[in-house]
């Protein structure tokens, strides 16, 4: 089929089943917007192009699918920059596609002209320069293929303007083979018949469960496991709600704000049995105090994380969901005969779990007078059910929503985990929207990463997408305060936020309503009018600035050394 | 101690850049880097010799091959493999001194390339040892100018390289064939 290269792009885009491009044109990229006037693709005009990616992220990470951004040259490509290492941070497929100046004025400092091969090479998983129409369309569908396959993450194909203006050939691709990219899915049939045996012979087990179960679709699988074994269930950030939160063997969150059961847990197992996870800095602490009387099993699809941070006793390399099927076969067969978890050994261990988790449950601080940021969190899970998409942008409110919020399934749960990219709240929940228009989508951000992304009030005005922004406003960038709180003797330092707009003009301002609230009796009505309102709404709640997120494990400590509570104020004279 | 790396990579704007890339972004100076076209055009060969932390070089290989261009990388630091470097010098010489300089020149097998009133330019190839030896010889002449290819490097066991290319598959096979015995 013979075609401009631009109307290739959306041919192939269209192909690869994207239905909608977050966005922001410019000069080179105007061949694309002529043929997206009348395309079904829809476009998502985005206020910045930061925002678009972190858009096409929103959409990618509540449905699995590969989000879509494009972007023009110079500008619009480095504006891309933060989104796809976020992409990339927690391996989320996105496409990117940047407009190029024409291939005779590369090198030539031409206007909007930036390195963007260069500049995006360690943002992405791959990316393109493609100067040359016969290779457009092919490159587009590889594009998909290395970002949704494997270990997803980000891939930009730049693309220069002579390119999206020449004639050429598109054909459907075949099976596409990259002579460098092989992806073992199985995972080997002998480590996973080792991994049953290790399993039933453990005392304390323990599951660490991460965004891997997620991106492969294994909650079922993970369900079945931990049902079977009967163990405990810990998860990553990026793993929440993997399995649902309120299953009796979820142990919620582990690492520096995790529940002190998970750390404790994990502290005191024999056996981990980690599944796409990478033992991440904010999970693990102090690595030589990490889980020290565990042996590890620890699969995950790509092999350059295992033995990264820690050394498994048993790798396995392979797509999470494949591997689970697999051993919860072979767990399922042996069970009789091996009868591991009727031991006592086993029911000491969940009853110890139970006691952990009696001891230090999430603080249930409340007030009368004022809002305290931890009662904010639950009355949003009240509402939500635990069936509602929550997208949170990054400091304190993101550790007490993943704390408090609960999640009946997967891809529920919308944050920046390994980046931590505040700006992040508000486009993420745009392009969950889009993704999911009839789904209650909750943007609940702090009253800094809000700032950040200020402009994008503008797009869910424009599209009219009923997001519901909830602002917990603290007056101050709350995680800074907390650490200069606890490491930096109370020295406070650039972390007021004291002129924040007045909500209800600026909600006003932008075509929407709003509301400001700052006593706990009219959280809930406040709430259930956000709910009831059939557009978007903003809500900005005052909280108690000076709360801080516990248990806190800090920075390179062991993960059982927990700080439970504020510390006591000290006497002066004693 | 210098961690000499072998890998194939396709012949592609940019997959230089992408291993390079690699190795800068941890902070890790190169030393010596070659390539060039194998028989196969798509591919080509690079040596890469760089400082590295050895704790930290099999994840390197690991990381190395995750890139989409990297058809293969293979630690050769610690397996048996052939490495040489060749080596252009210039020595200022005296006419009095060209005969020594040639019989000196003859016991590290180089070659007189280029020859010009008052000076020699000699090719010499082999271990990077032997040819820091040469150098050291030469100077003695003369001025000296060099260059130097960096240290090129093949696998002396092709079966070892496909191996290689999947060092997790080996340590799993491994592992199992202890499983059962």
């Amino acid at each position: 089929m013979l075609m401009k290269g631009a109307r290739m792009v959306l041919e192939a885009l269209t192909r690869e089943g994207c239905d909608v491009i977050f966005g922001y044109p410019g000069g080179v990229t105007l061949p694309i917007y002529d043929v997206l006037y009348d395309h079904p693709i829809r476009h998502i005009l985005v206020r910045h192009e930061e925002n678009a990616c972190f858009a096409a992220e929103g959409y990618a990470r509540s449905t699995g699918k590969v989000g879509v951004c494009l972007a023009t040259s110079g500008p619009g490509a480095t504006n891309l920059t933060t989104g796809l290492v976020d992409a990339m941070m927690d391996s989320i497929p996105v496409v990117a596609i940047t407009g190029q100046v024409p291939k005779n004025l590369i090198g030539r400092d031409a206007f909007q002209e930036a390195d963007t091969f260069g500049i995006t090479r360690s943002c992405t998983k791959h990316n393109y320069l493609v100067k040359d129409i016969s290779e457009l369309g092919r490159t587009i569908h590889e594009a998909f293929h290395i970002a949704s396959t494997g270990r997803p993450g980000p891939v930009l194909v730049d693309i220069t303007k002579d390119v999206l203006l020449a004639q050429g050939a598109y054909h459907a691709p075949g099976p596409i083979h990259l002579r460098g990219y092989k992806v073992s899915l199985e995972g080997h049939g002998g480590q996973i018949k080792r991994a049953a045996q290790m399993i039933w012979e453990a005392e304390r087990p323990y599951v660490y469960a991460g965004g891997g179960i997620v991106a492969s679709g294994a909650s079922a699988e993970l369900r079945e496991l931990a049902e079977m074994v009967e163990c405990p269930v810990a998860e990553t950030v990026m793993g929440l709600g993997a399995l649902p939160s309120e299953h009796p063997f979820c142990i919620n969150m582990l690492g520096m704000h995790g529940s002190y059961a998970a750390n404790m847990g994990i502290s005191n197992a024999d056996l981990l049995i980690a599944l796409g996870v990478r033992f991440d800095d904010r999970v693990t602490g102090r690595l030589d105090a990490f889980a020290p009387y565990a042996k590890v099993i620890h699969a995950d699809i790509d092999p350059a994380e295992i033995g990264k941070n820690r050394r498994p006793d048993l790798p396995i390399v392979g797509d999470i969901r494949h591997v689970l099927v697999k051993l919860n076969k072979l767990l399922a067969e042996t069970r009789e005969t091996e009868g591991g978890v009727k031991s006592a050994a086993r029911i000491r261990w969940m009853q110890q779990i139970r006691e952990w988790q009696r001891e230090h449950p999430f603080s249930d601080a409340y007030s009368e007078v004022e809002i305290k940021p931890q009662f904010l969190v639950r009355e949003i899970d009240r509402v939500c059910k635990g069936d509602a998409i929550v997208a949170v942008d990054v400091g304190q409110h993101q550790m007490w929503a993943a704390q408090y919020i609960r999640f009946n399934r997967p891809r529920l749960w919308i944050n920046s985990g390994g980046l931590g990219a505040m700006g992040f709240g508000l486009p993420a929940a745009i392009g969950a929207q889009c993704a999911n228009p009839d789904k209650l989508v909750v943007a609940l951000v702090g009253d800094g990463g809000f700032q950040m992304s200020l402009p994008e009030l503008s797009t869910i005005v424009s599209y009219g997408l009923p997001v519901k922004i909830v602002v917990m406003n603290n007056g101050c960038l709350g995680m800074i305060r907390q650490w200069q709180e606890l490491f930096y003797n109370r020295r406070y330092c650039a972390m007021e936020l004291d002129s924040f707009p007045n909500c209800e003009l600026l909600a006003a301002a932008f075509g929407m309503r709003g509301r400001t609230v700052e006593k706990p009796h009219h959280l809930a009505g406040a709430l259930q009018e956000a709910l009831e309102e059939p557009g978007p709404y903003l809500l900005n709640v005052k909280v108690t600035p000076e709360e801080n997120v516990y248990p806190m494990v800090p920075a390179g400590g062991a993960v059982n050394e927990m700080i439970l509570e504020p510390p006591q104020p000290v006497e002066a004279g004693d | 101690m210098l961690q000499l790396i072998s890998l194939l990579v396709e012949n592609k704007p940019g997959a230089l850049l992408r291993v390079t890339g690699l190795l800068s972004a941890r902070g890790y100076n190169i030393e010596s880097l070659t390539v060039a076209r194998t028989l196969d055009p798509e591919v080509s060969r690079m040596t890469i010799v760089a400082e590295v932390d050895p704790a930290m070089r099999p994840l390197l290989i690991k990381q190395i091959n995750r890139l989409i261009n990297v058809i293969q990388a293979i630690d050769l630091s610690e397996q048996p493999a052939v490495c040489r470097e060749m080596m252009l010098v210039r020595v200022q010489v005296s006419d009095e001194m060209r005969a020594a300089l040639l019989k000196e020149a003859e016991i590290f097998r180089a070659r007189v390339v280029d020859a010009s009133p008052g000076a020699y330019t000699l090719e010499a190839t082999g271990a990077t040892e032997k040819l820091d030896a040469f150098l050291e010889m030469m100077r003695t002449y003369g001025e000296i100018e060099v260059i130097r290819s960096g240290a090129m490097a093949l696998p002396r066991s092709s079966v070892a390289a496909r191996k290689a290319k999947q060092p997790l598959r080996a340590e799993q096979e491994k592992q199992l064939r202890k499983v059962t015995v």
